[in-house]
């Protein structure tokens, strides 16, 4: 806990709280039940909350204001990235004079002058550099990302740190709620998680757009795009040419430099019109268009839920809001629901249904748990406890010497590999910061029993 | 390997900076946004919020007009003031520090009040494109807005008040070329094939290998000799399905131009007619009747109206924008290049009879040039015209505000906030003093005979609730950041949508609660 002033009461009474006091210190009709009105929400607010802001981009530097001057006194910020040119047209607490400095460092620095009555601590950091005993100190989490692993591993790290009680309901007090702002364009949405109650990210993954692939053949044989030709460049040209003698880098205009002038080659063999340097370029870093406004409208949105949770003075959002301005103004807010199967938040283990264990290989199991809308995980590794009792790892990618010696399996069947109907896989994956448990359940086995 | 030095147009420094803004509304856009020039009157949160939005993205530039000095309770809210400017002129402050997010940016100030402004300076408004005012007690907002019609300078008028938000726009007339539509229907003219389409669908032989557009053509040939009444099109589920077989009843293995052709038969037919909207522009009296001072919009839509008419038998002219289909590359791109022609000839066509029009009003024949026809061609479907009202023209009995009461109610969830947000603005105009500052009991009293007669001398038989009052009155003028800044954030965007001229603003006022995180657009 931080304190400002020698004497912090005297802040409390300070003229610039006298708007958000009026919101605080009275009663109204629309009030959640049980609010009490009192100066003590706001001395709350000031000195004792604790809010973990996820990303220092265009969102995180709109939260870091909003939550500074809606009352909250201490804010902590994370982001590994650097400032770039490209982020001033909305990241507002960054210059010019910044660009390559950290994002969390110097937006903390920005706001801590501006707002005398909010301190900031940044770290420029990865989420994944910190573990529970960290994320355990704050009572509300924000994200601000454009990542959906990151999102779904601090979901993840919410819900390993929920405490249940012996009937299996949940410690209300392990809760710390989660809220999620993403944008893209003139589009975005605002969500309020509670972990364990409401729908999680994981419950709702199909609300993700999905990623635009471009099937290999066509960008290699037929391509009728200016989108084939460059991931022409960037799939296929660039390995095989290696022109810089480095992997492809997005940032590096000698790179893009490279890959425009081939992609426009390979256009004009095919009489494909349409190859600019931003297309490229857009193509090649997956750029998603990013305004202000935008941002600025789901960070409030966002914020005001953060103070709704924190202050108890309304109820807050159940439970998502998409917002779109292309054509007018529009919002529309509904209740996502919780999944039953979720494979995070469900706190069972999720059955695993395999067709036939002699023709299933665990190749197609790792490929299902990727591809299917279900799982999309990145590249898991699956563990299992064998009859005998001792732990195996059936596969790894992550470790070359254990990739190495787990390789063999990928094409052993389920039943060559000795697994039986039943029997529980412990799958880990950079979606998650904790293990999940999923149960085999052979198809075949229940014809038979038929 | 050694590589060529690059030989490619890197994008200039400016064009890194507002790339991601680019990629939504272009460089012709970001060229509108940086010459366009905005008042911000009465300096608030949600004032700044707003010009934060515009700042930003590089608006060309701005200036703040308040004639108030910094106080210690105006910091609490707003981003854009801070400790060393207490005392000082708001209007420099909020401007010094907004310029700060961007060089690029000219900002200016007068120390001045909109009242003072209005009675003494009536020529200070001429000159920007734009006016953002926020927070205004009715008197001033009323006189604002009548001084800003007559000039024909839009007005974004917010409001932000606890947990309420509002965004009025003002403008008289509003011409949209590039709405940018969320689902755009392609415009194939598989049903009226223009004579380069039908030679290349007649002449080509359908293959595996081949775009679908060429496979449906061909089994639609199939389906209409089967249709005994002359049918032309699939008309609806049925009819639909018969098309769909008729493809997959020819299907070899697993064509994929085969299965793509039967995902078509849905959405490939219809666009090309003139939907209702343009049908009212082309009848609109502003494209019939032409003028020196008539805006190049109604010119094109005029030669665009003519071509539809007269030229290409009730059709738009081709955008020319083809879907990707898997197919071999060559026959895709000599497809697309049919598609391209004609939609330059179409474009051709209605450029030269806007050049006409233009030698007919004595126009120099530079006011329309050849990019904007085919740009306005080629989104012909979506142009959309705005016709807004007058803000005072609310404040008259009129049968216009009629239809929002119901069984002596006040309809839709969120009417009744916005006219307890006039009724606020009225007491700050005849009481002098904010609703709820001192002694919240007293001033619901006072709001709700406010609030009655206020609605009684519109002719609206209606009371708002003594709840939505008393919430009124409990924030006691009380503007809330976060709230302030989702106004602030939406009425930039719906700023630069005006300028920029692309995508559609709201019609005409946006209502925010964010207790419940509602919203609500109506036409007042």
């Amino acid at each position: 806990m931080s304190v400002h002033s020698p004497n912090p009461g005297l802040i409390l009474q300070s003229k610039r709280f006298h708007g958000l006091r009026n919101i605080l210190e009275r009663e109204g009709p629309f009030c959640k039940d049980g609010f009490a009105a009192s100066p003590e929400n706001l001395e709350f607010l000031q000195t004792k909350c604790q809010v973990l802001i996820i990303g220092a981009g265009g969102l995180g530097c709109e939260l870091l204001k909003d939550l500074a001057l809606m009352g909250f006194g201490n804010l902590h910020v994370i982001d590994m990235d650097t400032i770039e040119l490209s982020n001033l047209n909305r990241q507002f607490l960054f210059r010019r004079t910044d660009i390559g400095a950290s994002k969390a460092e110097c937006a903390a620095r920005f706001i801590n002058a501006r707002v005398p009555t909010c301190r900031v601590t940044p770290h420029f950091k990865k989420i994944q550099d910190f573990d529970e005993s960290f994320y355990q100190q704050f009572h509300l989490v924000v994200c601000g990302l454009d990542s959906i692993v990151a999102r779904r591993w601090i979901n993840g790290m919410l819900l390993s740190m929920l405490r249940y009680e012996e009937d299996g309901t949940i410690d209300t007090s392990s809760i710390v709620p989660m809220i999620d702002g993403g944008t893209e364009g003139f589009k975005g949405n605002a969500r309020v998680i509670l972990p364990g109650f409401t729908a999680c990210i994981e419950c709702t993954l199909d609300l993700f757009p999905p990623q635009i692939n471009y099937p290999l053949c066509t960008i290699a044989n037929t391509p009728r795009l200016p989108e084939h030709c460059i991931e022409y460049v960037k799939i296929i040209q660039w390995e095989k040419q290696n022109p810089f003698a480095v992997p492809l880098d997005g940032d590096d205009p000698q790179h893009i430099g490279w890959v425009y002038e081939r992609a426009l080659e390979r256009s004009n063999e095919f009489n494909i019109t349409g190859v600019t340097y931003r297309l490229v370029q857009g193509v090649v870093k997956h750029i998603i268009p990013a305004v202000a406004s935008t941002n600025a409208a789901i960070a409030a949105a966002c914020a005001l839920e953060i103070f709704k949770l924190a202050t108890s003075c309304y109820d807050s959002m159940a439970n998502y809001l998409n917002f779109n301005d292309l054509d007018g103004i529009y919002t529309y807010t509904y209740e996502a629901e919780k999944s039953e199967n979720c494979l995070a938040c469900s706190n069972t283990p999720q059955p695993l249904p395999i067709e036939d264990p002699n023709t299933t290989t665990l190749e197609d199991v790792i490929k299902l748990l990727c591809d299917s809308p279900r799982f999309q995980l990145k590249s898991p590794a699956l563990t299992t406890v064998m009859k005998d009792g001792k732990r195996q790892t059936l596969y790894m990618s992550g470790v070359k010497s254990i990739e190495e010696a787990t390789r063999k399996n990928l094409t052993q069947s389920l039943g060559e590999l000795g697994l039986h109907d039943g029997q529980q896989l412990t799958v880990t994956d950079a979606t998650s910061p904790t293990a999940m448990t999923l149960q085999l359940k052979y198809q075949s086995n229940e014809v038979e029993m038929v | 390997m050694s590589s060529p030095a690059p030989k490619s147009p890197e994008l200039s420094d400016k064009s890194k900076k507002y790339d991601r803004q680019i990629r939504l509304w272009g460089e012709h856009g970001q060229t509108l946004l940086e010459a366009a020039t905005v008042c911000l009157v009465n300096v608030t949160a949600v004032g700044c919020e707003t010009a934060k939005g515009l700042v930003l993205p590089g608006i060309g530039g701005f200036t703040v007009a308040d004639g108030s000095t910094v106080k210690e309770e105006d910091l609490g809210n707003n981003f854009f003031l801070d400790s060393s400017y207490l005392g000082k002129s708001k209007a420099l402050a909020c401007m010094q520090l907004l310029q700060e997010l961007n060089p690029d940016v000219n900002g200016d100030y007068v120390e001045e009040s909109a009242d003072f402004l209005l009675a003494n300076r009536p020529n200070f408004f001429d000159s920007f494109d734009l006016v953002i005012a926020s927070n205004l007690n009715e008197q001033t907002l009323l006189l604002l807005a009548e001084r800003l019609w007559e000039l024909n300078v839009p007005l974004i008028y917010c409001r932000s008040l606890g947990m309420l938000g509002t965004i009025r726009l003002q403008i008289r007339e509003h011409c949209i070329v590039e709405a940018h539509p969320d689902n755009r229907q392609f415009d194939l003219r598989l049903e009226h094939p223009f004579d380069a389409l039908r030679d290349h669908l007649d002449s080509t032989e359908v293959t595996s290998k081949v775009p679908w557009l060429l496979v449906l053509h061909k089994y639609l040939n199939v389906w209409q000799k089967q249709q005994a009444d002359g049918t032309q099109t699939p008309r609806n589920y049925k009819e639909k399905n018969q098309l769909k077989e008729t493809i997959r009843e020819e299907m070899k293995a697993d064509e994929e131009n085969y299965e793509e052709a039967i995902k078509a038969v849905n959405t490939a037919f219809g666009a090309g007619q003139v939907p209702k909207s343009l049908k009212a522009i082309f009848e609109d009296d502003a494209c019939e009747q032409l003028n020196k001072k008539s805006n190049v919009f109604w010119i094109m839509a005029k030669a665009l109206k003519h071509f539809v008419i007269h030229e290409n038998e009730g059709h738009l002219p081709l955008p020319g924008v083809l879907p990707d289909m898997t197919a071999n590359t060559d026959s895709y791109i000599a497809l697309q290049h049919i598609y391209r022609q004609q939609a330059l000839q179409d474009a051709d066509q209605v450029y030269h009879k806007c050049q006409e029009y233009l030698k007919q009003l004595a126009l120099p024949a530079d006011s329309i040039d050849e990019r904007s026809v085919r740009l306005i061609c080629k989104e012909a479907a979506g142009l959309a015209v705005v016709r807004g009202t007058r803000i005072a023209e609310e404040y008259e009995k009129s049968s216009r505000l009629l239809p929002l009461v119901e069984d002596n109610e006040l309809q839709g969830n969120l009417t009744a906030y916005n006219f307890a947000l006039r009724a606020y603005e009225r007491f700050l105009s005849e009481c002098g003093n904010i609703p709820g500052e001192c002694i919240v009991e007293q001033d619901i009293g006072r709001l709700k005979s406010i609030a009655a007669k206020m609605l009684s001398d519109l002719g609206m038989h209606a009371t708002i609730s003594d709840d939505v009052l008393h919430e009124i009155c409990r924030y006691g003028g009380a503007e809330l950041h976060a709230v302030s800044a989702f106004i602030g954030g939406c009425a930039a965007q719906e700023v630069i949508k005006i300028i920029t001229k692309q995508y559609k603003p709201i019609d005409n006022t946006f209502i925010y609660n964010a207790i419940t995180t509602e919203s609500v657009t109506l036409k007042l």
